[in-house]
């Protein structure tokens, strides 16, 4: 019988770990934190089982620590997301993304009338509720809630 | 001075609402001031309103100030597709202030982030038009003499009418009851009924006038549009439910005045207008002297 071929993941020296995206969304936190734009090394995994959200995925990024107002930006497509800061091979810190108060791009309005999708308009919003996440427009004051929260 | 806009009536402290009613009354008195001379307003109207023009134009003129602009988007640069943030960043270095009527919702917002002169929004499509609630509340003052503790009816679309919205967020500064009288089609929405009850404002609803109309202060009417019925057999049962016909202010207070944003269809029948609690003509004239206060407080004259 053959042994099947490993890649193996090696841990990372000094870098973060981001655990429980939601599956259908790693591609959007890729996006939303840049990390298609940056040289550093990157290793995720996806749809990997997890009793919580069904399929998740995990993301290694080597050499690279977020503040909180960046790492937040993810908490609209990654609420129950955990951090971990490894520092020597070691877990250093642990913390969890929380959905800021104002968010600037990342989300569509859900009024077809209104400015920011009929012109390039950066959206910006007041989050009324964070659970679940609510969102009103600076521009044309409507309410966008999860239900039909959109990720531009 | 730091540049100030007015886009919104929640942009507006109370006491800076107060203070503007206060200068209306002002320029009620003596509505032909010298104040704008030398200053050049833009009128930018995307879509036709011609009262609402009329009347900005109107407090301009009277204030010696000089008009630039144009009246539909058909005759301005935006037939040749030219963005809102060009158009205004243009207009900008011509004028010391834009007046801007639009039919997209929350362009005034934009425009009065990329304009380099104040802003005032004359309507941007469904959302705001904090000019016709100052009027409003210019008008409910005058006739009942204070704002506190007020009765509002309001009658007709309360789903759609966005002056409705901005006028029962407005009284909810001063304490107002409101009765809400609509077809189930075009009822109050919800998130406005719940900011009354997080506020612990009263409200009531019906679907036809009853005689509780007695108690109220001001009956604010709008028109039931027939567009907005999703079946038209529902618009032919309910257009004459809310007409409102002299016989039916028997009842009413003496001080109670009618109002109505204009143009008038046929919700207010016409045997009405002799009647002196109908308000609604003259609080078209209010809408000049509330923008004359207006444009001097935004340009910081006075």
């Amino acid at each position: 019988m053959k042994e099947p071929k490993q890649l193996s993941v090696s841990a990372i020296q000094e870098g973060t770990v981001i655990d429980h995206i939601p599956a259908r969304n790693l591609f959007k936190v890729i996006q939303i934190l840049g990390l298609d734009h940056i040289d550093n090394q990157i290793t995720f995994g996806t749809n990997l089982e997890s009793k919580r959200l069904g399929r998740k995925a995990i993301i290694k990024i080597a050499g690279v620590f977020f503040e909180d107002q960046d790492i937040n930006r993810i908490a609209l497509v990654a609420p129950d997301a955990k951090l971990n800061i490894i520092k020597d091979y070691e877990v250093a810190e642990k913390s969890v993304v929380e959905v800021p108060n104002e968010i600037t791009g990342i989300a569509k309005c859900v009024n077809p009338k209104c400015i920011t999708n009929f012109e390039r308009v950066t959206t910006r919003f007041k989050v009324v509720s964070k659970k679940p996440v609510s969102l009103k427009c600076n521009y044309c004051e409507k309410i966008t809630d999860a239900e039909h929260l959109s990720i531009i | 001075m730091k540049k100030r806009s007015l886009v919104s009536i929640d942009d507006l402290t109370t006491d800076e609402i107060i203070m503007l009613l206060d200068r209306a009354v002002e320029f009620e008195k003596e509505p032909i001031q010298n104040l704008l001379e030398g200053k050049v307003v833009s009128t930018l109207f995307f879509e036709p309103s011609t009262r609402t023009r009329l009347s900005f134009e109107s407090a301009i003129s009277r204030l010696g100030g000089k008009i630039i602009g144009f009246t539909d988007a058909a005759s301005s640069s935006v037939s040749k597709g030219e963005s809102l943030n060009d158009t205004i960043r243009t207009v900008s270095n011509y004028c010391d202030l834009i007046v801007m009527r639009h039919p997209i919702e929350g362009s005034a917002r934009y425009a009065s982030e990329v304009a380099s002169v104040p802003v005032i929004n004359a309507g941007d499509g469904a959302n705001q038009h904090p000019t016709q609630t100052m009027l409003d509340l210019y008008s409910i003052r005058k006739t009942q003499g204070k704002l506190d503790n007020l009765n509002i009816f309001l009658v007709g679309d309360l789903k759609y009418g966005r002056t409705v919205h901005s006028l029962l967020l407005a009284m909810s500064r001063w304490n107002a009851t409101f009765n809400f009288i609509a077809p189930e089609e075009l009822k109050m929405p919800e998130e406005y009924k719940l900011f009354l009850r997080n506020q612990g404002l009263k409200y009531y609803e019906h679907t036809d006038f009853t005689d509780i109309v007695s108690e109220a202060d001001i009956i604010y009417m709008t028109r039931v549009q027939k567009e907005r019925f999703s079946d038209p057999m529902e618009y032919e049962k309910v257009k004459n439910v809310y007409v409102l016909r002299n016989s039916m202010l028997k009842k009413t207070k003496p001080s109670m005045r009618i109002l109505h944003p204009l143009p008038r269809v046929n919700e207010i029948h016409t045997d009405v207008d002799p009647n002196p609690k109908a308000y609604y003509f003259e609080q078209a004239l209010n809408g000049v002297y509330t923008r004359q206060a207006i444009l001097t407080f935004l340009l910081g004259i006075k």
